[in-house]
């Protein structure tokens, strides 16, 4: 037994409908895609508040500011 | 594929559609490239991935809802029938067996896909009038919205055999200036509103300066990969090649036609004058209210081409320079009307080379092809100028302004809209890679370091 159920090619074709491995398991496969979606919006927002969260502790006086905008530096 | 004929037509109208997808990619690269050549360059890579994972994302929810929305939504629900009224969306949901590799459906992921780069395309043309302030976590959330909810939504409605416009108002919008472009540029408004214009775009008198393109080549290749890249957009809203029994409505005879969306027969001849010649009357056009101004000129023939789109499978090709001309002419005007009354930024002018110049040329072939049939099917709404309006209305403002104007809204009060004021004057790509310029300024040090040592220099 193969994982995608096909076993020989000594098949009329018009009996052969999916070819994917694992047939039946789509929904579990849908679920899992969809919660994978969700999670990485999640870190993503997340990883973005964060960026700029450390930025704002490096620009917190107008001379830093300043310097950044000139120099385009900020260390 | 029972049959020799019934195998060649299978097998050439796979091919043909997955040589739109390819075509279509180019569309995307042209956008990149133009929205990276629009912004300064404090934010282009901030500018390039915000657009660039447009196509991850957009693929994804393509495939986990937006194409089901599209085969379940077109009778409203409960406009002109229930939910899914063919029977198709049933086999589209994420996880049925036709979404996947299947010997007894060869064609549905060659649809999925060239519908999927529609799909990128409506959201990639938010993405520009944004550019430089909006924060991407919150880009790519419209860009979900827009690219695999509202636009699926439309296009059910108004750009499917069946929709309920095509059936109650005899809406026509054969190559997309409403559902595709039309909804785009009134979803960038409902944006650009609540999140303002960038510092520096407004006078303290509120006159407007011009923050030019930093890379005008950039620009100007990456508008021309968009014209290319057009021309598979255009043969994909039609059916190649389809025969009567197959279309299965009124048309009599043996003669097998190529057919718009809406299985209403035109030819492949037919929309490759209207594309180019409504192309031309763009630019000729937008050459004149601009001055010769290059980037307005190369975008006045996209909204040209956008303008005549929706009829541009019937029109005589002198009717779509004309009516591309008069769309751009349009389109420039009310944008800078706009941008001075309302203080609207809109970086590279989406809102009215795709909104603008789609609503009118909406408007424009309702009366152009007015009693013209919508449908092969019996009981389908004539063309008109009402039909083709209210349609122009639901696109842009009540699909396309609308929720984005509302979502927008809510993320701006919660903060999560547009970036802090100190990163928008730094520039985002030294926010988002301080990192990587540290390292460098180390290794220029170090460069130094090594010269002085060398003798090369005190």
């Amino acid at each position: 037994m193969s994982t995608t159920g096909i076993d020989s090619w000594a098949v009329d074709l018009a009996d052969i409908t999916t070819l994917y491995p694992f047939p039946g398991t789509e929904f579990l496969m849908f679920v899992i895609g969809f919660a994978l979606w969700i999670i990485w919006h999640i870190w993503q927002v997340r990883f973005e508040n964060r960026t700029y969260e450390e930025d704002l502790k490096r620009l917190d006086t107008p001379e830093k500011i300043e310097r950044a905008m000139r120099e385009q530096r900020m260390d | 594929m029972d049959s020799n004929l019934a195998a060649l037509t299978t097998v050439f109208t796979e091919f043909y559609y997955w040589l739109t997808v390819a075509l279509m990619f180019l569309i995307h690269v042209g956008f990149c490239m133009y929205e990276v050549g629009a912004s300064r360059r404090k934010n282009m890579m901030h500018t390039l991935m915000k657009n660039s994972m447009v196509i991850p994302l957009v693929t994804v929810t393509w495939f986990f809802f937006g194409w089901w929305i599209y085969w379940a939504l077109p009778a409203g629900p409960g406009i002109t029938g229930g939910l899914d009224p063919d029977g198709f969306a049933a086999g589209y949901v994420p996880w049925g067996e036709l979404m996947g590799s299947n010997l007894s459906d060869r064609i549905s992921g060659v649809f999925w896909a060239a519908f999927l780069l529609f799909s990128w395309t409506a959201a990639s043309i938010v993405s520009g009038a944004v550019i430089e302030r909006i924060r991407s976590g919150a880009f790519w959330i419209f860009a979900v919205l827009v690219g695999s909810v509202t636009w699926v939504i439309d296009a059910a409605w108004g750009w499917h055999y069946g929709g309920w416009m095509v059936q109650v108002l005899g809406y026509h919008d054969a190559y997309a200036s409403g559902v595709i472009h039309a909804i785009a540029g009134g979803a960038a408004l409902g944006i650009l509103i609540p999140l303002g214009p960038r510092i520096g775009k407004f006078r303290s008198d509120g006159t407007p300066r011009d923050i030019v393109p930093h890379n005008p080549w950039l620009v100007t290749i990456g508008l021309f990969l968009i014209y290319t890249g057009f021309w598979g957009f255009y043969v994909a809203c039609n059916v190649p090649i389809i025969d009567p029994e197959g279309i299965g409505g009124q048309i009599t005879g043996e003669t097998w036609t190529a057919t718009t969306i809406y299985l209403t027969p035109t030819t492949l001849s037919a929309i490759t004058f209207n594309f180019l010649m409504s192309l031309a009357g763009g630019m000729l056009a937008g050459y004149v209210v601009s001055k010769g101004d290059a980037f307005w000129t190369y975008s006045s023939g996209l909204a040209g081409i956008i303008t005549a789109s929706a009829g541009n499978d019937l029109y005589h090709p002198i009717q779509a320079m004309i009516v591309g001309m008069v769309g751009v002419v349009i389109m420039y005007k009310l944008h800078f009307w706009v941008e001075r009354r309302f203080k609207v930024d809109d970086a590279v002018g989406a809102v009215a080379v795709h909104g603008y110049a789609g609503f009118i040329g909406l408007v424009i072939a309702g009366f152009l092809l007015w009693g013209h049939p919508s449908s092969p099917y019996e009981g389908y709404a004539t063309i008109s100028p009402w039909g083709n309006f209210i349609g122009a209305i639901i696109m842009f403002w009540v699909l396309g302004f609308l929720p984005c104007f509302v979502l927008a809204t809510i993320l701006n009060r919660m903060g999560a809209l547009r970036i802090p004021r100190e990163i928008e004057l730094v520039g985002l790509d030294l926010a988002d890679y301080h990192g990587r310029y540290m390292l460098e300024s180390e290794v220029a040090k170090a460069e130094e370091d090594e010269a002085r040592a060398a003798g090369l220099i005190r």
